[in-house]
């Protein structure tokens, strides 16, 4: 396994202890990678618990993880990039993740997201300017019985529309 | 844990049971159609009517029917209420003392139910899943330790060879074969990995056999542990799968607490824990050395095998890799005998096959079938066939890795071979109905889309091809193709399953192979006469 040669500069300790002071959700983090021992092949899930935390993953979170792993910045980087679930940008006050899998998608899913996109004017991962809504795909929630389904704030919704769609999203986003 | 508490659990279990069960749909797909609500509503319905001592309000996982949900099903009436809002609450209620009720109900008779044959789902949509007291009830863990007490590992080994239980995650490996080679595999240490990654779109089995009877997963893994000699086993699932991750935690712990996890299992020798690794959303990660990668905490890519992970897998300790279907069904196997589920199904394909019903047709949802079953018993009769009397076109089964069959094929029965022969695969068991308005190009398109978006980058066949698939796609869709893109896109096909490094890239033409060799003539629809003298290859449309 790939570690660190030189230890962290004490720089970095220096740096990474006022983060620690300032933000509580770090001592959160903190205490999450603590119970995975440090261990190295619990990234993912340490990742995991960052974004839950922060809502997405930012530089200095990245830079933490890999200090507190022992792992090169690079390789936390190519983790957090190679999985969709990792997003390195902060997301709007809702979000509204279209299901793309192969059932809501023969049920008319590209038509609602065509829907969303015409309203907003926002492509799938982008945020409208006024960060309300951020738009998302996802590959298959498994809802496949009640396709197609939209995920509004994280509730997965049956048997969506363009216009039932539209409906909720106009309650978000200004006219 | 001995055989005496086990058999105490039941028992007290079983006398607690109320003499009438409201079972209440609580999967993920009821849930979003609010069935928790109608759950609240159901049990404060019951101790209004002061019945709390005859009438148990149930939580149970997917019961199938996943279309006319929220679902829930009164016993021992075998009544199955459908669409169920919680203002209906009261009314079932009164129907339960006798009276007339007019809520609308589905016909636990009809074809969709009466055709099934549940070995994996037995428990499902029947006991709590949070609940191991339940799973007891319903002879859990009793072949644990009827292997624990009574046989070698070898036994277990070859009791699941002569079962003919193959791998229900695509490939169709036989299990017994596998088990035996990690068996056989030198290493004081190794590691069982059960599959939860059901990346397929369209597909929904391994989430509902979590969410429904996680226990079962359970049970398999640590047979199966024994059988090859592991101590530490590994769930990856989605992180897309909230619901079944919770109650895998729920059980795991559960499984701890009474010592049927852990060590000294039933009083033997044997050690087993398992840990869940949450997916971050990879469809790659469901080849089995790209998930080992991602249980290493790595990118998801996969290198080249051999070595096999049965000789050379997880930290280069031998691992035993199924699905969560495969580990489901292990459990049965020892229980009811190699022989009984050597009797289900076809000469090649043995015990039942779970499909996730979805797409263009009138039922949507879970069943389970005995392998062999023909394809158009499965749409016709249990799905009801295509909504407001349309024409079925083609059933895709497999995801992008599979193929779409075309409706003159419908007879052909539902196991591995003669799907390979129509060139599609079992794979894990999506079944993807479409009709007459379902343009078969687009569907390709679409699948290619998929596999370009989820293709790992490491090897070039996969990365670049995919790509240029995805291109030739959208030019014929666009109508600026001609014949010439279409002789390159199958060359291109033939190059990309030849050459790639995985099973991803292997099976990614799929899609577009078997909607050319049956709807060729849509492909041909779209293309436009070649006007001018052929242009350098390295030109761009």
């Amino acid at each position: 396994m790939t570690t660190v040669l030189a230890p962290p500069k004490p720089q970095a300790a220096v740096r990474f202890a006022s983060l620690l002071a300032g933000d509580k959700r770090y001592k959160i983090l903190e205490a999450h990678i603590k119970k995975f021992q440090h261990r190295q092949d619990a990234l993912i899930e340490v990742l995991h618990k960052a974004q839950e935390l922060f809502g997405y993953l930012e530089d200095d979170v990245l830079r933490y993880t890999a200090w507190q792993l022992k792992l090169p910045a690079s390789r936390v980087y190519g983790v957090a990039t190679f999985y969709h679930f990792f997003t390195l940008k902060p997301q709007g006050e809702h979000t509204c993740v279209v299901c793309l899998g192969t059932a809501c998608y023969v049920k008319g899913a590209n038509k609602i997201l065509a829907a969303v996109e015409g309203r907003t004017h926002i492509r799938p991962g982008e945020t409208t300017p006024d960060n309300k809504l951020s738009l998302l795909t996802a590959r298959c929630i498994g809802a496949c019985g009640i396709a197609p389904a939209v995920v509004y704030d994280g509730t997965v919704t049956p048997r969506q529309t363009a216009e039932t769609t539209l409906a909720q999203i106009n309650q978000w986003v200004a006219p | 844990m001995t055989l005496n508490d086990l058999q105490q659990t039941k028992d007290a279990e079983l006398a607690a049971r109320k003499r009438i069960v409201l079972r209440c749909c609580l999967a993920a797909s009821c849930s979003s159609s609010g069935s928790k609500g109608v759950k609240e509503r159901l049990e404060k319905a019951v101790s209004e009517a002061g019945l709390q001592g005859e009438v148990e309000v149930r939580g149970v996982g997917c019961m199938k029917l996943c279309c006319e949900g929220p679902l829930v099903a009164a016993d021992p009436a075998n009544t199955l209420y459908v669409k169920v809002t919680p203002d209906n609450a009261a009314a079932i209620i009164a129907a339960l003392r006798g009276g007339k009720c007019t809520l609308p109900q589905a016909d636990p008779g009809s074809p969709f139910f009466a055709l099934q044959e549940a070995i994996v789902l037995a428990n499902c949509g029947v006991i709590d899943p949070e609940r191991i007291e339940a799973y007891i009830a319903a002879d859990g863990y009793l072949a644990l330790h009827e292997v624990l007490a009574e046989m070698a590992p070898k036994e277990v080994v070859d009791a699941i060879v002569k079962s003919g239980l193959r791998g229900r995650g695509g490939a169709g490996f036989p299990t017994g074969l596998k088990w035996g080679t990690v068996a056989k595999s030198p290493g004081a240490k190794k590691y069982i990995i059960c599959n939860a990654d059901e990346g397929d779109p369209g597909a929904f089995m391994d989430r509902s056999v979590l969410e429904s009877d996680p226990h079962l997963v359970l049970e398999g893994m640590a047979i199966a542990a024994y059988a090859v000699g592991a101590d530490q086993g590994f769930i990856y699932v989605r992180a897309e799968y909230p619901l079944a991750i919770s109650r895998l935690q729920n059980a795991i712990r559960q499984a701890k607490r009474v010592g049927l996890l852990g060590s000294g299992i039933f009083e033997s020798p044997f050690n087993f824990n398992v840990d869940i690794r949450i997916g971050a959303g990879a469809f790659v990660c469901g080849e089995e050395t790209a998930l080992m990668a991602s249980v290493e905490g790595k990118r998801g890519t996969p290198r080249p095998r051999p070595p096999f992970p049965a000789e050379r897998g997880l930290w280069d300790c031998p691992t035993l890799i199924n699905n969560v279907e495969t580990f489901a069904n292990v459990a049965p196997i020892l229980r009811r005998g190699a022989d009984w589920f050597a009797g289900i199904g076809t000469e090649k394909s043995k015990g039942t096959k779970v499909f996730a019903l979805a797409g263009k047709i009138r039922n949507t949802g879970l069943i389970e079938v005995p392998m062999g079953t023909p394809l158009r018993r499965i749409v016709e009769q249990m799905g009801g066939g295509a909504p407001a009397g349309g024409a079925i076109k083609a059933v895709q089964t497999g995801g992008p890795s599979g193929g779409c069959i075309p409706a003159p094929h419908l007879d052909t029965p539902v196991d591995y071979e003669s799907l390979t022969k129509l060139g599609s695969i079992m794979g894990s068991g999506g079944m993807i109905v479409m009709d007459e308005t379902t343009r078969m190009v687009d569907v390709a398109r679409f699948f290619m889309e998929f596999c370009m978006d989820e293709s790992c980058g490491k090897c070039i066949p996969c990365r670049a091809g995919t790509v240029q698939m995805h291109q030739l796609l959208e030019k014929i869709l666009a109508r600026r193709a001609t014949a010439r893109d279409l002789a390159k896109l199958e060359e291109l096909c033939d190059m990309v399953r030849n050459t790639s490094l995985c099973g991803l890239g292997q099976t990614a033409p799929n899609p577009v192979l078997s909607t050319l060799r049956f709807f060729r003539n849509e492909y041909e629809e779209l293309l436009q006469p070649e006007l001018h003298a052929a242009p350098p290859l390295t030109a761009k449309a």
